[in-house]
This record gives C-alpha cells, sequence and structure tokens, in this order.
C-alpha cells in the first residue's frame, strides 16, 4: 500500500476530532459514494460499502496528519470496495479482463445495446470495463483528480497514471463504438 | 494506432499534466500527426460527454444522516469524559475562588457592582444553550438585520449588547433574546450557521480585556469565552469549532 498511512485504528475520538472530521472528511461523502458506486456497479451496495469505509476513515483519522483529505478518505473507500469485491463477488475480481465476455448483472442485452440515450450508452461502456480501468477514468473525469491524487488512491506508481488512463479510454472508446461480443474476442 | 504519442503523452497533454517542455514538444509533434490530432479531438469529446452526461452519483441525503448517527455512536461522550474534570473544577473553584482557573474553563463572570459571586457555570450556560433550541425559544426578536435587533434590546437590559451582522461571512444574525443565567439578566445574539445555531451570551463585566479563551466543551456543545471592551462574551454551539472561532474572533474584532 503506497500513499498513506492510514494510522492505527481507535473506536473512539472526542468531539474536537469529530469537529475536524465533519470539517475535513465528511464534505467527501459525495466523492466516496460516487467511487463505490462505480466500483461496484451497484447503487445499493456502493451506499453500505461508502457508509463502511467513512466509518473506518473514522477510526482511522488519527493517522490522518493533514494533507489531501479527498485522496486519503478515497483511498480507504477503494479498499473497502476491493475487499467487499473479493469476499461478494470475487469472479469478477479474478476474471478482470474476461469481464467483457461477461456483461454484469443487471445488464439486459436490450441495455447493451446501443440505445440513443448517450448517459445510458456511456453508463454502460463504463461498466463494461474492469475496475482498474474504471477506477481511474471514474477518479479522472468525474472526480477531477490530479494524476498524483490517482496514484495515491489506487496504489499506482504515478509514472503509470497516464498509460493506465490511455488504455483505459481506449477501452472506453471502443466498448462505445463497438458491440460487446466482438469486443471480447478481438481483444483477449 | 500506431503513434507513440496517442498512446501517451496525449492524455498527460489532455489531462494537463505534461510539463512545459514535454507539452511545447507534443504540440510540435501534434502539427504534423493527423493521427494524434484526431485522437484528441476524439478524446475532447469523449471527455466532454463523460463530464456532461451526469453520471456523477451523489450520496443520498439518508446515507449523511447515517453517517452522522454512527459519527454520534462512535464519539466519547463529552459528558462522561467531562464529569470528573468538572467536579475538580467545581471543587478547585469552591477552595481557590478566585480566577486562577479562568484560563481552563468557564471563569467566574464579572460580577458587577459589588453583587455577591453569582458563578454562572458551564452547565447553566450548556442549559440555556439547549433551551433556546427548544420550538419557539430561539429568540425574542426576528432579525431583519443588526438594526432590528439592537434596538430591541434598549430597556430590557441595562447595558447595550454590541450587535452585529455577519451574513456577509457566512454567519447571518437570527435575532436577539433575553436569557437569565444564574440570575442575571443576559443579552443573546443568535447567529446561523448553516443549519447550526450558534447563542451569543453576553453581559457586562469590569474585568480587563482577555484573548478568545481555549475551547470549552460539555455534552457535545462546545464554546468559546472571552472579555472585551467592558463586556462578557461566551458563544455556544454544536457548529464545528473552526466555524465557531471564526464567529468568535468576527465579534472580537
Amino acid at each position: 500500500m503506497s500513499g498513506f498511512d492510514q494510522g492505527s485504528s481507535s473506536d473512539v475520538l472526542d468531539v474536537h476530532e469529530r469537529a475536524r472530521f465533519e470539517q475535513l472528511v465528511l464534505p467527501h461523502l459525495d466523492a466516496a459514494c460516487n467511487l463505490a458506486r462505480w466500483l461496484l456497479r451497484s447503487r445499493e451496495d456502493s451506499e453500505d460499502v461508502a457508509q463502511e469505509a467513512m466509518l473506518r476513515a473514522y477510526r482511522f483519522f488519527r493517522g490522518f496528519h493533514g494533507g489531501d483529505a479527498r485522496a486519503w478518505v478515497l483511498q480507504i473507500v477503494r479498499n473497502t470496495c476491493y475487499t467487499w469485491l473479493e469476499k461478494n463477488r470475487p469472479v469478477e475480481l479474478m476474471t478482470e479482463f474476461d469481464e467483457e465476455l461477461h456483461p454484469q448483472q443487471g445488464a439486459s442485452p436490450e441495455s447493451l445495446a446501443i440505445a440513443g440515450d448517450n448517459r445510458e450508452r456511456l453508463r454502460r461502456a463504463l461498466e463494461t470495463l474492469p475496475p482498474r480501468f474504471r477506477e481511474v477514468l471514474v477518479l479522472r473525469e468525474l472526480e477531477g483528480c490530479s494524476y498524483k491524487e490517482i496514484a495515491a488512491i489506487t496504489a499506482i506508481p504515478i509514472g503509470t497514471v497516464m498509460s493506465a488512463l490511455a488504455r483505459a479510454r481506449q477501452r472506453l472508446q471502443r466498448a462505445l463504438t463497438q458491440a460487446p461480443a466482438q469486443e471480447a474476442s478481438r481483444e483477449l | 494506432m500506431s503513434c507513440d504519442y496517442a498512446r501517451t503523452a496525449l492524455h498527460g497533454y489532455l489531462d494537463g499534466e505534461l510539463d512545459a517542455a514535454r507539452s511545447a514538444e507534443f504540440e510540435r509533434h501534434l502539427e504534423n500527426c493527423r493521427e494524434c490530432t484526431n485522437t484528441l479531438a476524439e478524446q475532447e469529446s469523449l471527455r466532454s460527454s463523460l463530464q456532461r452526461s451526469g453520471l456523477y452519483e451523489q450520496a443520498p441525503l439518508s446515507l449523511r444522516k447515517t453517517i452522522r448517527a454512527e459519527l454520534e455512536r462512535g464519539t466519547s461522550s463529552p459528558a462522561k469524559r467531562w464529569i470528573p474534570d468538572w467536579r475538580w473544577i467545581t471543587a478547585a473553584a469552591s477552595i481557590v475562588v478566585v480566577a486562577t482557573i479562568a484560563w481552563y474553563a468557564w471563569p467566574r463572570p464579572g460580577t458587577g457592582a459589588g453583587t455577591a459571586a453569582a458563578p454562572f457555570t458551564a452547565a447553566e450556560m450548556i442549559d440555556a444553550h439547549i433551551r433556546s433550541l427548544q420550538p419557539g425559544h430561539l429568540t425574542d426578536i426576528a432579525s431583519t438585520d443588526q438594526h432590528t435587533v439592537k434596538p430591541w434590546f434598549n430597556g430590557k437590559l441595562d447595558f447595550a449588547p454590541p450587535v452585529k451582522d455577519f451574513a456577509d461571512e457566512g454567519f447571518p444574525l437570527v435575532g436577539g433574546r433575553l436569557d437569565v443565567l444564574a440570575g442575571r439578566n443576559v443579552g443573546v445574539l443568535v447567529y446561523a450557521r448553516r443549519k447550526h445555531i450558534i447563542n451569543v451570551f453576553v453581559l457586562p463585566t469590569k474585568e480587563p480585556d482577555t484573548p478568545i479563551h481555549p475551547p470549552g466543551l460539555r455534552q457535545g456543545y462546545q464554546w468559546f469565552h472571552w472579555r472585551r471592551q467592558g463586556m462578557e462574551y461566551c458563544a455556544v454551539s454544536d457548529v464545528s469549532l473552526a466555524d465557531l472561532h471564526e464567529l468568535a474572533q468576527l465579534i472580537y474584532q
């Protein structure tokens, strides 16, 4: 794990620390929910996981000594998401690069057809990407994170953020322009 | 895709993450590379669709509430933590009497012209704050601006609390109220900070000015106390400490 020292956990913070937590970390609840929603591809699950991550952040808050609070909390959110995925959908992580063969639960064949609706198309395309590509895109394009922040959150070396984004964007573009079946057979 | 630039530097350029030299280098390359020109245009349009798509998922209000409630449970109870300290302070106060503990906790108020000591304790002040939050108890006079609140105190108190609206700084004056603390009439200025209420208790004192004392806390409420120009102030709220301190400083100036 790179980036931040999550510090030691303590179950109970006093009122001052809570005030500081509310001031520094709670404003990033939207960011936490957004990242969790895109990593888990499910709104309900993401709310549970975002909540769990926020409470973990709260327990680890003594280990946060200032700096980029958003990146700090998003790192915890991401870790919590991956732990959740390992436990609840291990197949998804193991077969990361086969994902395009198995459009996720809830994605009916009709919805994968290129719809007129741009938003829906984008959502589907983004969801077909492997989590490691999906997360850099979400962090960069939706969350507006810098490369430095992305590196800290995802624990990838800063020098590879650019190429990770390049690949993720290529994949997204292909997912948008090609039928999923063709995509899978060609890419793999 | 054959051009190496299109696979790497183009993205750094798109994201504004190239340093000046590499950025200039890429721009020179762009002049001669049709592939990169096209890719850049495509990527820019993809980015703008992503950003305009409304795909950002915000936290629902219910989750916000749940988390706050959870934090509440995970926070050490200030009442519990404070009881021993407070007892100690009370005991010390009865022995030491004078204001040596003023720095530490709620100082003894200026007792006015020879009145017997009328210590108004943190407990009394927090009670008054909580009471004010009950429906219909917050203000006696609602504020349209400081000019409606200031004259309202005239004749109701034997002093004129300084009234200022800090709406521009994010602390709108909600109104004013009379309160009685330890048998003394006290003027209260009510400010809002987002959804939080801040009560500023004001009463005259003959004690010298002090800086804003370190914060106190009890039952989850925090306060700042100071004396300035013959007035004793105490700002109390459940708002964040930083916000409360900001208001204290605004009033102090």
